[in-house]
Protein backbone atom coordinates (compact mmCIF):
# COMPACT_ATOMS: atom_id res chain seq x y z
CA UNK A 1 0.00 0.00 0.00
CA UNK A 2 1.71 3.37 -0.98
CA UNK A 3 0.79 6.75 -0.42
CA UNK A 4 -1.52 7.12 -3.88
CA UNK A 5 -4.08 5.08 -1.47
CA UNK A 6 -4.90 7.62 0.78
CA UNK A 7 -6.56 10.26 -2.27
CA UNK A 8 -9.43 8.06 -2.63
CA UNK A 9 -11.75 8.37 0.42
CA UNK A 10 -14.35 6.35 1.59
CA UNK A 11 -16.71 8.19 -0.77
CA UNK A 12 -14.70 8.18 -3.58
CA UNK A 13 -14.29 4.21 -3.40
CA UNK A 14 -17.93 3.88 -3.30
CA UNK A 15 -18.41 5.89 -6.13
CA UNK A 16 -16.45 3.92 -8.07
CA UNK A 17 -17.56 0.77 -6.82
CA UNK A 18 -20.67 1.57 -8.03
CA UNK A 19 -19.28 3.77 -11.61
CA UNK A 20 -17.70 -0.17 -12.79
CA UNK A 21 -20.93 -1.82 -11.42
CA UNK A 22 -18.78 -3.71 -8.19
CA UNK A 23 -17.49 -5.97 -10.55
CA UNK A 24 -14.02 -4.97 -8.58
CA UNK A 25 -13.78 -4.69 -4.46
CA UNK A 26 -12.92 -1.66 -2.45
CA UNK A 27 -8.92 -3.49 -2.03
CA UNK A 28 -9.22 -4.08 -5.86
CA UNK A 29 -9.75 -0.75 -6.79
CA UNK A 30 -7.15 0.67 -4.56
CA UNK A 31 -4.54 -1.76 -5.72
CA UNK A 32 -5.70 -0.06 -9.86
CA UNK A 33 -5.83 2.82 -8.73
CA UNK A 34 -2.00 2.61 -7.33
CA UNK A 35 -1.54 1.06 -11.21
CA UNK A 36 -2.91 3.99 -12.73
CA UNK A 37 -0.51 6.60 -10.59
CA UNK A 38 2.10 4.29 -11.70
CA UNK A 39 1.88 4.52 -15.04
CA UNK A 40 0.60 8.19 -15.30
CA UNK A 41 3.89 9.06 -14.48
CA UNK A 42 3.47 12.83 -15.35
CA UNK A 43 0.80 13.14 -13.03
CA UNK A 44 -2.01 14.35 -16.00
CA UNK A 45 -4.88 12.38 -14.11
CA UNK A 46 -4.45 9.87 -17.60
CA UNK A 47 -2.50 7.68 -19.24
CA UNK A 48 -1.10 8.58 -22.30
CA UNK A 49 -0.24 6.48 -25.77
CA UNK A 50 3.33 7.03 -25.20
CA UNK A 51 2.64 5.23 -21.19
CA UNK A 52 1.08 2.87 -22.59
CA UNK A 53 3.02 1.83 -25.29
CA UNK A 54 6.08 1.83 -22.43
CA UNK A 55 4.93 -1.24 -21.53
CA UNK A 56 6.55 -4.64 -23.43
CA UNK A 57 4.44 -6.94 -22.67
CA UNK A 58 1.63 -4.69 -24.30
CA UNK A 59 3.17 -3.32 -27.02
CA UNK A 60 3.85 -6.58 -28.44
CA UNK A 61 0.08 -7.48 -28.19
CA UNK A 62 -1.87 -7.04 -31.71
CA UNK A 63 -4.57 -5.21 -30.50
CA UNK A 64 -2.58 -2.93 -28.96
CA UNK A 65 -2.89 0.16 -31.08
CA UNK A 66 -6.75 -0.88 -31.24
CA UNK A 67 -6.52 -0.83 -27.47
CA UNK A 68 -4.86 2.50 -26.83
CA UNK A 69 -7.46 4.18 -28.85
CA UNK A 70 -10.37 3.14 -25.93
CA UNK A 71 -8.02 3.73 -23.13
CA UNK A 72 -5.90 6.83 -23.60
CA UNK A 73 -6.71 9.51 -21.78
CA UNK A 74 -8.90 8.03 -19.88
CA UNK A 75 -9.48 9.29 -16.45
CA UNK A 76 -9.24 6.46 -13.55
CA UNK A 77 -13.15 6.24 -13.16
CA UNK A 78 -13.58 5.21 -17.18
CA UNK A 79 -10.18 3.66 -16.78
CA UNK A 80 -11.77 0.91 -14.78
CA UNK A 81 -15.02 1.27 -16.01
CA UNK A 82 -13.63 -0.12 -19.24
CA UNK A 83 -11.22 -2.63 -17.13
CA UNK A 84 -14.34 -4.43 -15.25
CA UNK A 85 -14.47 -6.49 -17.94
CA UNK A 86 -11.31 -8.30 -16.77
CA UNK A 87 -12.56 -8.95 -13.56
CA UNK A 88 -13.23 -12.45 -12.56
CA UNK A 89 -17.00 -10.89 -11.59
CA UNK A 90 -17.82 -9.91 -15.01
CA UNK A 91 -20.61 -12.02 -16.68
CA UNK A 92 -20.21 -13.47 -20.09
CA UNK A 93 -22.64 -10.62 -21.32
CA UNK A 94 -19.75 -8.46 -19.78
CA UNK A 95 -17.04 -9.55 -22.07
CA UNK A 96 -19.09 -9.79 -24.76
CA UNK A 97 -20.13 -6.02 -24.56
CA UNK A 98 -16.39 -5.35 -24.56
CA UNK A 99 -15.40 -7.27 -27.17
CA UNK A 100 -17.95 -5.54 -29.32
CA UNK A 101 -16.51 -2.42 -28.31
CA UNK A 102 -13.22 -3.44 -29.59
CA UNK A 103 -14.56 -4.41 -33.26
CA UNK A 104 -16.96 -1.48 -32.99
CA UNK A 105 -14.39 1.25 -33.55
CA UNK A 106 -16.75 4.15 -34.87
CA UNK A 107 -19.39 3.16 -31.45
CA UNK A 108 -22.45 2.82 -34.47
CA UNK A 109 -23.53 -0.53 -32.97
CA UNK A 110 -22.88 -1.90 -35.88
CA UNK A 111 -20.04 -4.13 -36.89
CA UNK A 112 -19.25 -4.68 -40.51
CA UNK A 113 -17.29 -6.94 -42.14
CA UNK A 114 -14.45 -4.66 -43.04
CA UNK A 115 -14.39 -3.84 -39.46
CA UNK A 116 -14.16 -7.46 -38.84
CA UNK A 117 -11.22 -7.71 -41.67
CA UNK A 118 -9.31 -4.64 -39.84
CA UNK A 119 -9.20 -6.86 -36.13
CA UNK A 120 -7.99 -9.83 -38.64
CA UNK A 121 -5.51 -7.47 -40.43
CA UNK A 122 -4.18 -6.78 -36.96
CA UNK A 123 -4.17 -10.68 -35.59
CA UNK A 124 -2.40 -11.79 -38.58
CA UNK A 125 -0.25 -8.83 -39.67
CA UNK A 126 2.00 -9.73 -43.36
CA UNK A 127 1.43 -13.14 -42.59
CA UNK A 128 -1.88 -13.28 -44.82
CA UNK A 129 -2.91 -12.11 -48.03
CA UNK A 130 -6.17 -9.35 -47.96
CA UNK A 131 -7.53 -11.98 -50.43
CA UNK A 132 -7.23 -15.21 -47.94
CA UNK A 133 -8.94 -12.86 -44.70
CA UNK A 134 -11.43 -11.73 -47.21
CA UNK A 135 -12.16 -15.35 -48.06
CA UNK A 136 -12.14 -16.97 -44.51
CA UNK A 137 -14.39 -14.10 -43.69
CA UNK A 138 -17.02 -14.54 -46.01
CA UNK A 139 -16.76 -18.78 -45.38
CA UNK A 140 -17.40 -18.40 -41.92
CA UNK A 141 -20.09 -15.34 -42.10
CA UNK A 142 -22.22 -17.63 -44.11
CA UNK A 143 -21.60 -20.35 -42.58
CA UNK A 144 -23.23 -18.38 -39.68
CA UNK A 145 -26.10 -17.22 -41.80
CA UNK A 146 -25.09 -13.89 -42.80
CA UNK A 147 -23.63 -12.20 -45.80
CA UNK A 148 -20.61 -10.18 -46.48
CA UNK A 149 -22.71 -7.35 -46.69
CA UNK A 150 -24.55 -7.61 -43.29
CA UNK A 151 -23.72 -5.55 -39.81
CA UNK A 152 -23.61 -7.49 -36.77
CA UNK A 153 -24.78 -5.75 -33.41
CA UNK A 154 -24.30 -6.90 -29.85
CA UNK A 155 -27.15 -9.09 -30.98
CA UNK A 156 -25.95 -10.69 -33.06
CA UNK A 157 -22.51 -11.39 -31.32
CA UNK A 158 -24.36 -12.53 -28.50
CA UNK A 159 -25.98 -15.07 -30.59
CA UNK A 160 -22.68 -16.22 -31.96
CA UNK A 161 -20.25 -16.42 -29.30
CA UNK A 162 -22.46 -16.73 -26.65
CA UNK A 163 -21.35 -20.13 -25.75
CA UNK A 164 -17.73 -19.75 -26.08
CA UNK A 165 -15.42 -19.70 -23.51
CA UNK A 166 -14.25 -16.41 -23.04
CA UNK A 167 -12.15 -16.42 -20.15
CA UNK A 168 -10.42 -13.10 -19.84
CA UNK A 169 -10.06 -13.29 -16.19
CA UNK A 170 -7.14 -10.73 -15.04
CA UNK A 171 -6.54 -11.24 -11.35
CA UNK A 172 -5.62 -7.29 -10.12
CA UNK A 173 -2.56 -7.83 -7.46
CA UNK A 174 -3.56 -6.87 -3.64
CA UNK A 175 -1.65 -6.52 -1.49
CA UNK B 1 16.84 0.98 -33.94
CA UNK B 2 15.87 -2.43 -33.32
CA UNK B 3 17.28 -4.08 -30.55
CA UNK B 4 16.05 -7.80 -29.86
CA UNK B 5 14.56 -9.18 -27.06
CA UNK B 6 16.39 -12.65 -26.77
CA UNK B 7 14.25 -15.08 -25.24
CA UNK B 8 15.22 -17.72 -22.60
CA UNK B 9 14.53 -21.56 -22.83
CA UNK B 10 15.58 -23.20 -19.65
CA UNK B 11 13.83 -22.58 -16.50
CA UNK B 12 15.63 -24.47 -13.57
CA UNK B 13 13.58 -25.66 -10.39
CA UNK B 14 13.57 -22.76 -7.35
CA UNK B 15 13.65 -20.07 -9.97
CA UNK B 16 10.50 -18.28 -10.45
CA UNK B 17 9.71 -16.68 -13.44
CA UNK B 18 7.57 -14.15 -13.45
CA UNK B 19 5.03 -12.78 -16.07
CA UNK B 20 1.57 -11.99 -17.03
CA UNK B 21 -1.26 -12.11 -14.43
CA UNK B 22 -4.10 -14.06 -16.45
CA UNK B 23 -6.49 -16.02 -14.59
CA UNK B 24 -3.75 -16.08 -11.34
CA UNK B 25 -1.73 -17.93 -12.90
CA UNK B 26 2.26 -17.34 -13.71
CA UNK B 27 2.67 -18.10 -17.21
CA UNK B 28 5.78 -19.80 -18.33
CA UNK B 29 8.09 -17.27 -20.64
CA UNK B 30 7.98 -20.13 -23.88
CA UNK B 31 4.36 -19.45 -23.87
CA UNK B 32 4.76 -15.89 -23.83
CA UNK B 33 7.54 -15.63 -26.27
CA UNK B 34 5.52 -18.24 -28.56
CA UNK B 35 8.45 -20.91 -28.02
CA UNK B 36 6.11 -23.63 -28.07
CA UNK B 37 5.23 -23.02 -31.26
CA UNK B 38 3.26 -20.92 -33.52
CA UNK B 39 0.22 -22.75 -32.54
CA UNK B 40 -0.30 -21.86 -29.02
CA UNK B 41 0.61 -18.22 -29.79
CA UNK B 42 -2.59 -17.55 -30.65
CA UNK B 43 -4.93 -19.68 -28.41
CA UNK B 44 -7.10 -20.32 -31.40
CA UNK B 45 -5.78 -23.45 -33.34
CA UNK B 46 -7.54 -26.18 -31.19
CA UNK B 47 -10.99 -25.29 -33.12
CA UNK B 48 -9.26 -24.44 -36.70
CA UNK B 49 -7.13 -27.96 -36.32
CA UNK B 50 -8.87 -29.96 -39.00
CA UNK B 51 -12.77 -28.40 -39.16
CA UNK B 52 -13.55 -24.89 -40.98
CA UNK B 53 -13.38 -21.78 -39.83
CA UNK B 54 -16.19 -20.80 -37.49
CA UNK B 55 -17.25 -17.11 -37.25
CA UNK B 56 -17.60 -17.81 -33.37
CA UNK B 57 -13.71 -18.62 -33.75
CA UNK B 58 -12.75 -16.15 -35.87
CA UNK B 59 -14.47 -13.05 -33.94
CA UNK B 60 -13.43 -14.52 -29.85
CA UNK B 61 -10.06 -12.54 -29.51
CA UNK B 62 -10.69 -13.08 -25.58
CA UNK B 63 -7.24 -14.51 -25.65
CA UNK B 64 -5.31 -11.71 -27.02
CA UNK B 65 -7.40 -9.45 -25.20
CA UNK B 66 -6.52 -10.80 -21.78
CA UNK B 67 -3.16 -10.88 -22.99
CA UNK B 68 -2.92 -7.16 -23.15
CA UNK B 69 -5.61 -6.87 -19.72
CA UNK B 70 -3.05 -8.61 -17.74
CA UNK B 71 0.10 -6.06 -19.19
CA UNK B 72 -1.93 -3.07 -18.22
CA UNK B 73 -3.21 -4.01 -14.80
CA UNK B 74 0.22 -5.45 -13.64
CA UNK B 75 2.96 -5.97 -16.19
CA UNK B 76 6.43 -7.78 -15.35
CA UNK B 77 8.99 -5.23 -17.15
CA UNK B 78 7.73 -2.05 -14.80
CA UNK B 79 8.33 -4.20 -11.99
CA UNK B 80 11.63 -4.44 -12.28
CA UNK B 81 12.13 -0.71 -11.51
CA UNK B 82 9.76 -0.27 -9.04
CA UNK B 83 11.23 0.37 -5.82
CA UNK B 84 8.71 -0.40 -2.77
CA UNK B 85 7.95 2.79 -0.24
CA UNK B 86 9.27 1.29 2.80
CA UNK B 87 6.59 0.80 5.09
CA UNK B 88 6.56 4.00 7.91
CA UNK B 89 7.21 2.62 11.56
CA UNK B 90 7.39 5.76 13.35
CA UNK B 91 3.39 6.39 13.28
CA UNK B 92 2.86 6.71 17.16
CA UNK B 93 3.87 8.74 19.69
CA UNK B 94 6.27 6.30 21.46
CA UNK B 95 8.00 5.69 17.75
CA UNK B 96 7.96 9.06 16.92
CA UNK B 97 10.31 10.88 18.79
CA UNK B 98 13.10 7.92 18.40
CA UNK B 99 12.66 8.27 14.56
CA UNK B 100 13.42 12.09 15.36
CA UNK B 101 16.19 11.29 17.03
CA UNK B 102 17.52 9.05 14.54
CA UNK B 103 17.30 11.73 11.43
CA UNK B 104 19.02 14.63 13.48
CA UNK B 105 21.78 11.56 14.03
CA UNK B 106 21.66 10.74 10.90
CA UNK B 107 21.84 13.95 8.90
CA UNK B 108 23.96 16.22 11.63
CA UNK B 109 26.34 13.87 13.15
CA UNK B 110 26.74 11.44 10.51
CA UNK B 111 26.71 12.65 7.47
CA UNK B 112 29.45 15.54 8.37
CA UNK B 113 31.79 12.71 9.53
CA UNK B 114 31.14 10.97 6.55
CA UNK B 115 31.31 14.03 4.33
CA UNK B 116 34.44 14.60 6.00
CA UNK B 117 35.58 11.07 5.88
CA UNK B 118 34.99 11.20 1.95
CA UNK B 119 36.63 14.36 1.03
CA UNK B 120 40.16 13.15 3.05
CA UNK B 121 39.92 10.38 1.46
CA UNK B 122 40.09 11.88 -2.10
CA UNK B 123 42.27 14.71 -1.29
CA UNK B 124 44.65 11.27 -0.50
CA UNK B 125 43.67 9.80 -3.35
CA UNK B 126 44.28 12.49 -5.84
CA UNK B 127 46.56 13.85 -4.26
CA UNK B 128 48.90 10.32 -5.13
CA UNK B 129 47.28 9.12 -8.43
CA UNK B 130 48.06 12.02 -10.62
CA UNK B 131 51.51 12.87 -9.32
CA UNK B 132 52.30 8.91 -9.57
CA UNK B 133 50.51 8.62 -13.04
CA UNK B 134 53.04 10.96 -14.73
CA UNK B 135 56.06 10.00 -12.15
CA UNK B 136 55.79 6.73 -12.85
CA UNK B 137 55.41 6.71 -16.60
CA UNK B 138 57.82 4.62 -17.73
CA UNK B 139 57.65 2.04 -14.98
CA UNK B 140 54.64 0.32 -16.08
CA UNK B 141 53.98 -2.72 -13.70
CA UNK B 142 54.89 -0.42 -10.22
CA UNK B 143 52.49 1.89 -11.71
CA UNK B 144 49.85 0.02 -12.50
CA UNK B 145 50.12 -2.01 -8.55
CA UNK B 146 49.97 0.89 -7.73
CA UNK B 147 47.15 2.38 -9.38
CA UNK B 148 45.47 -0.53 -8.55
CA UNK B 149 46.40 -0.25 -4.66
CA UNK B 150 45.01 3.09 -4.82
CA UNK B 151 41.47 2.56 -6.46
CA UNK B 152 41.04 -0.10 -4.01
CA UNK B 153 42.22 2.27 -1.41
CA UNK B 154 39.30 4.97 -2.48
CA UNK B 155 36.58 2.43 -2.65
CA UNK B 156 37.02 1.37 0.78
CA UNK B 157 36.77 5.13 1.87
CA UNK B 158 33.41 5.32 -0.26
CA UNK B 159 32.08 2.06 1.44
CA UNK B 160 33.06 3.59 4.70
CA UNK B 161 31.19 6.68 3.99
CA UNK B 162 28.23 4.74 4.14
CA UNK B 163 28.96 2.47 6.36
CA UNK B 164 28.63 -0.62 4.49
CA UNK B 165 28.29 -3.58 5.73
CA UNK B 166 29.50 -6.41 3.49
CA UNK B 167 29.83 -9.93 3.45
CA UNK B 168 31.64 -11.24 0.54
CA UNK B 169 30.94 -15.63 0.16
CA UNK B 170 33.46 -17.58 -2.09
CA UNK B 171 36.56 -16.76 -3.19
CA UNK B 172 38.59 -13.73 -3.80
CA UNK B 173 38.72 -13.18 -7.92
CA UNK B 174 42.91 -13.25 -9.16
CA UNK B 175 43.92 -11.72 -12.10
CA UNK B 176 44.44 -14.61 -15.53
CA UNK B 177 43.91 -14.37 -18.82
CA UNK B 178 41.00 -15.48 -20.56
CA UNK B 179 38.32 -15.13 -17.74
CA UNK B 180 35.35 -12.65 -17.36
CA UNK B 181 33.21 -11.80 -14.28
CA UNK B 182 29.52 -10.84 -14.57
CA UNK B 183 27.17 -9.59 -12.24
CA UNK B 184 24.05 -8.35 -11.78
CA UNK B 185 23.60 -4.34 -11.22
CA UNK B 186 20.96 -2.13 -9.35
CA UNK B 187 23.57 0.63 -8.88
CA UNK B 188 27.28 2.24 -9.77
CA UNK B 189 27.61 1.34 -6.46
CA UNK B 190 27.97 -2.36 -6.98
CA UNK B 191 30.69 -1.91 -9.15
CA UNK B 192 32.58 0.14 -6.01
CA UNK B 193 31.67 -2.49 -3.78
CA UNK B 194 33.62 -5.02 -6.31
CA UNK B 195 36.09 -2.29 -6.66
CA UNK B 196 37.08 -2.14 -3.12
CA UNK B 197 38.17 -6.20 -3.28
CA UNK B 198 39.13 -6.17 -7.13
CA UNK B 199 40.35 -3.81 -8.69
CA UNK B 200 38.50 -4.70 -12.07
CA UNK B 201 38.50 -3.06 -15.63
CA UNK B 202 34.77 -2.45 -16.03
CA UNK B 203 33.01 -1.88 -19.24
CA UNK B 204 30.36 0.95 -18.57
CA UNK B 205 28.31 3.64 -20.09
CA UNK B 206 29.98 6.91 -19.87
CA UNK B 207 28.12 9.44 -17.77
CA UNK B 208 28.30 13.53 -17.99
CA UNK B 209 29.71 15.36 -15.50
CA UNK B 210 32.06 14.70 -12.43
CA UNK B 211 31.64 10.67 -12.95
CA UNK B 212 32.33 11.48 -16.46
CA UNK B 213 35.82 13.15 -15.61
CA UNK B 214 36.77 10.67 -13.00
CA UNK B 215 35.64 7.60 -15.94
CA UNK B 216 38.02 9.30 -18.05
CA UNK B 217 41.04 10.00 -16.03
CA UNK B 218 41.24 7.44 -13.07
CA UNK B 219 38.96 4.68 -14.64
CA UNK B 220 41.01 4.43 -17.92
CA UNK B 221 44.36 3.67 -15.93
CA UNK B 222 42.63 0.27 -15.13
CA UNK B 223 41.50 -0.38 -18.40
CA UNK B 224 37.96 0.30 -18.60
CA UNK B 225 36.06 -0.08 -21.62
CA UNK B 226 33.60 2.81 -22.59
CA UNK B 227 30.12 2.14 -24.67
CA UNK B 228 27.49 4.61 -26.35
CA UNK B 229 24.21 2.90 -26.00
CA UNK B 230 23.22 5.56 -29.09
CA UNK B 231 25.64 4.41 -31.67
CA UNK B 232 24.61 1.97 -33.68
CA UNK B 233 28.14 0.25 -34.20
CA UNK B 234 29.06 0.82 -31.08
CA UNK B 235 28.92 -3.34 -30.37
CA UNK B 236 31.24 -4.53 -32.62
CA UNK B 237 33.82 -1.98 -31.63
CA UNK B 238 33.09 -2.82 -27.83
CA UNK B 239 33.06 -6.61 -28.79
CA UNK B 240 36.71 -6.29 -30.44
CA UNK B 241 38.13 -3.93 -27.37
CA UNK B 242 36.43 -6.80 -24.72
CA UNK B 243 38.26 -9.53 -26.64
CA UNK B 244 42.06 -7.56 -26.52
CA UNK B 245 41.73 -6.74 -23.26
CA UNK B 246 40.65 -10.56 -21.97
CA UNK B 247 43.62 -11.94 -23.97
CA UNK B 248 46.50 -9.84 -22.51
CA UNK B 249 47.78 -11.20 -19.06
CA UNK B 250 48.81 -7.63 -17.70
CA UNK B 251 45.60 -6.26 -17.59
CA UNK B 252 43.18 -6.32 -14.98
CA UNK B 253 39.91 -8.80 -14.41
CA UNK B 254 37.33 -7.96 -16.57
CA UNK B 255 33.80 -7.03 -14.79
CA UNK B 256 31.01 -6.80 -16.49
CA UNK B 257 27.53 -6.31 -15.78
CA UNK B 258 25.25 -8.15 -18.52
CA UNK B 259 21.87 -6.77 -17.53
CA UNK B 260 23.02 -3.56 -19.32
CA UNK B 261 20.54 -1.27 -17.15
CA UNK B 262 20.16 -1.02 -13.00
CA UNK B 263 17.50 -3.16 -11.93
CA UNK B 264 15.78 -3.08 -8.15
CA UNK B 265 17.35 -6.03 -7.02
CA UNK B 266 14.25 -7.72 -6.88
CA UNK B 267 14.45 -9.34 -10.89
CA UNK B 268 17.07 -10.00 -13.16
CA UNK B 269 16.48 -9.04 -17.06
CA UNK B 270 17.79 -10.99 -19.68
CA UNK B 271 21.61 -11.08 -19.86
CA UNK B 272 23.31 -9.56 -23.01
CA UNK B 273 25.22 -12.27 -25.06
CA UNK B 274 28.22 -9.94 -25.87
CA UNK B 275 30.06 -11.18 -22.20
CA UNK B 276 29.74 -14.71 -23.68
CA UNK B 277 30.67 -14.69 -26.65
CA UNK B 278 34.13 -14.10 -25.94
CA UNK B 279 35.37 -17.46 -26.00
CA UNK B 280 36.37 -17.54 -22.37
CA UNK B 281 35.44 -18.65 -18.59
CA UNK B 282 32.94 -16.36 -17.05
CA UNK B 283 33.09 -16.18 -13.66
CA UNK B 284 29.62 -15.32 -12.27
CA UNK B 285 29.27 -12.40 -9.35
CA UNK B 286 25.65 -12.52 -7.52
CA UNK B 287 24.53 -9.15 -5.66
CA UNK B 288 22.00 -8.74 -3.15
CA UNK B 289 20.90 -5.75 -1.26
CA UNK B 290 19.88 -5.87 2.22
CA UNK B 291 16.68 -3.10 2.25
CA UNK B 292 16.68 -3.07 5.58
CA UNK B 293 17.91 0.31 6.57
CA UNK B 294 18.18 1.87 2.53
CA UNK B 295 16.62 0.77 -0.49
CA UNK B 296 20.06 0.69 -2.49
CA UNK B 297 18.22 1.01 -6.64
CA UNK B 298 19.57 3.41 -8.31
CA UNK B 299 17.02 4.62 -10.95
CA UNK B 300 18.78 6.46 -13.19
CA UNK B 301 16.00 8.07 -14.80
CA UNK B 302 14.56 9.76 -11.27
CA UNK B 303 17.82 10.65 -9.71
CA UNK B 304 21.07 11.88 -10.32
CA UNK B 305 24.27 9.69 -8.86
CA UNK B 306 24.99 13.02 -6.57
CA UNK B 307 21.60 12.36 -4.96
CA UNK B 308 21.92 8.90 -5.08
CA UNK B 309 24.99 9.10 -2.82
CA UNK B 310 23.52 11.66 -0.63
CA UNK B 311 20.66 9.55 0.43
CA UNK B 312 23.12 6.65 1.07
CA UNK B 313 25.36 8.66 3.14
CA UNK B 314 22.33 10.05 5.18
CA UNK B 315 20.95 6.54 5.96
CA UNK B 316 22.39 4.31 8.81
CA UNK B 317 23.94 1.75 6.36
CA UNK B 318 23.97 -0.18 3.59
CA UNK B 319 23.71 -4.08 4.29
CA UNK B 320 25.10 -6.19 1.17
CA UNK B 321 26.07 -9.69 0.42
CA UNK B 322 28.25 -10.74 -2.37
CA UNK B 323 28.08 -14.31 -3.79
CA UNK B 324 31.51 -15.35 -6.21
CA UNK B 325 30.20 -18.58 -7.66
CA UNK B 326 32.00 -21.16 -9.30
CA UNK B 327 32.85 -20.03 -13.02
CA UNK B 328 31.29 -21.32 -15.92
CA UNK B 329 32.32 -22.27 -19.39
CA UNK B 330 30.52 -22.93 -22.84
CA UNK B 331 29.05 -26.31 -22.70
CA UNK B 332 29.40 -28.30 -26.28
CA UNK B 333 26.69 -27.60 -27.91
CA UNK B 334 25.37 -24.61 -25.60
CA UNK B 335 25.16 -21.24 -27.65
CA UNK B 336 26.36 -17.97 -26.06
CA UNK B 337 22.36 -17.23 -25.11
CA UNK B 338 21.47 -20.44 -23.29
CA UNK B 339 24.68 -20.00 -21.81
CA UNK B 340 23.94 -16.56 -20.59
CA UNK B 341 20.90 -17.53 -19.26
CA UNK B 342 22.32 -20.49 -17.83
CA UNK B 343 24.48 -17.93 -16.17
CA UNK B 344 21.88 -15.68 -15.09
CA UNK B 345 19.84 -18.73 -13.69
CA UNK B 346 22.76 -19.34 -11.53
CA UNK B 347 23.30 -15.69 -10.14
CA UNK B 348 19.18 -14.91 -9.74
CA UNK B 349 19.05 -18.83 -7.73
CA UNK B 350 22.19 -17.68 -5.57
CA UNK B 351 20.79 -14.04 -4.57
CA UNK B 352 16.96 -14.94 -4.70
CA UNK B 353 15.71 -12.81 -7.17
CA UNK B 354 13.41 -13.26 -9.78
CA UNK B 355 14.15 -13.60 -13.65
CA UNK B 356 11.97 -11.85 -16.39
CA UNK B 357 12.57 -12.68 -20.13
CA UNK B 358 12.62 -8.63 -20.84
CA UNK B 359 15.98 -7.08 -22.06
CA UNK B 360 16.81 -3.95 -20.17
CA UNK B 361 17.05 -1.83 -23.45
CA UNK B 362 13.42 -1.56 -23.57
CA UNK B 363 13.61 1.28 -21.14
CA UNK B 364 14.95 2.93 -23.97
CA UNK B 365 13.55 1.62 -26.89
CA UNK B 366 10.16 -0.28 -27.89
CA UNK B 367 10.49 -4.09 -28.13
CA UNK B 368 11.02 -5.51 -31.70
CA UNK B 369 8.30 -6.85 -33.77
CA UNK B 370 9.46 -10.06 -33.77
CA UNK B 371 7.32 -11.28 -30.48
CA UNK B 372 4.09 -9.58 -32.20
CA UNK B 373 5.27 -11.31 -35.38
CA UNK B 374 5.23 -14.99 -33.99
CA UNK B 375 1.98 -14.12 -32.78
CA UNK B 376 0.26 -13.04 -35.66
CA UNK B 377 2.49 -15.43 -37.59
CA UNK B 378 0.54 -18.36 -35.21
CA UNK B 379 -2.89 -17.13 -35.51
CA UNK B 380 -2.44 -16.41 -39.91
CA UNK B 381 -1.28 -19.88 -39.63
CA UNK B 382 -4.07 -21.03 -37.81
CA UNK B 383 -6.22 -19.49 -40.30
CA UNK B 384 -4.43 -21.10 -43.20
CA UNK B 385 -4.71 -24.51 -42.06
CA UNK B 386 -8.66 -24.04 -41.81
CA UNK B 387 -8.99 -22.35 -45.35
CA UNK B 388 -6.97 -25.65 -46.51
CA UNK B 389 -9.29 -28.04 -44.72
CA UNK B 390 -12.19 -26.39 -46.02
CA UNK B 391 -11.08 -26.55 -49.46
CA UNK B 392 -11.16 -30.56 -48.86
CA UNK B 393 -14.51 -31.05 -48.15
CA UNK B 394 -15.35 -29.38 -50.84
Amino acid sequence: MGNSSSLLTQYDLEHLQNHCNHLYSQREIIALYERFCQLDRAGKGFISADEFMGMPEFAVNPLCQRLLKMLEGLNFKEFIALLSAFSARATNDDKLKFIFKVYDTDGNGKVTSSDMLQVLRDLSGSFLTDEQRKSVLKQALEQAGYTVDSALTLQDFKKVLGKADLTMDVEVPVD
Amino acid sequence: MQWEVEGGEEEEEGVEVEMGRSRGEVIREDDFLGGHGPEEAAGLADAFRDEKMQLRDLLDISQVLSEAGSAIIDDSFTRCFKSNAPEPWNWNIYLFPLWVMGVIIRYFILFPLRVILLAGGWIIFLGLFFPLHVALKNHDNARRQVERGLVEFICSVFVCSWTGIIKYHGPRPSPRPKQVFVANHTSMIDFIILEQMTAFAVIMQKHPGWVGFLQTTVLESLGCIWFNRTEAKDRQIVAQKLKKHIEDPDSNPLLIFPEGTCVNNEYTVIFKKGAFELDCMVCPIAIKYNKIFVDAFWNSKKQSFTMHLMRLMTSWAVVCDVWYLEPQTLRPGETPIEFSERVRTLIAKRAGIKKVPWDGYLKYYRPSPKITDKKQQGFAEAVVRGLEASKQTQ
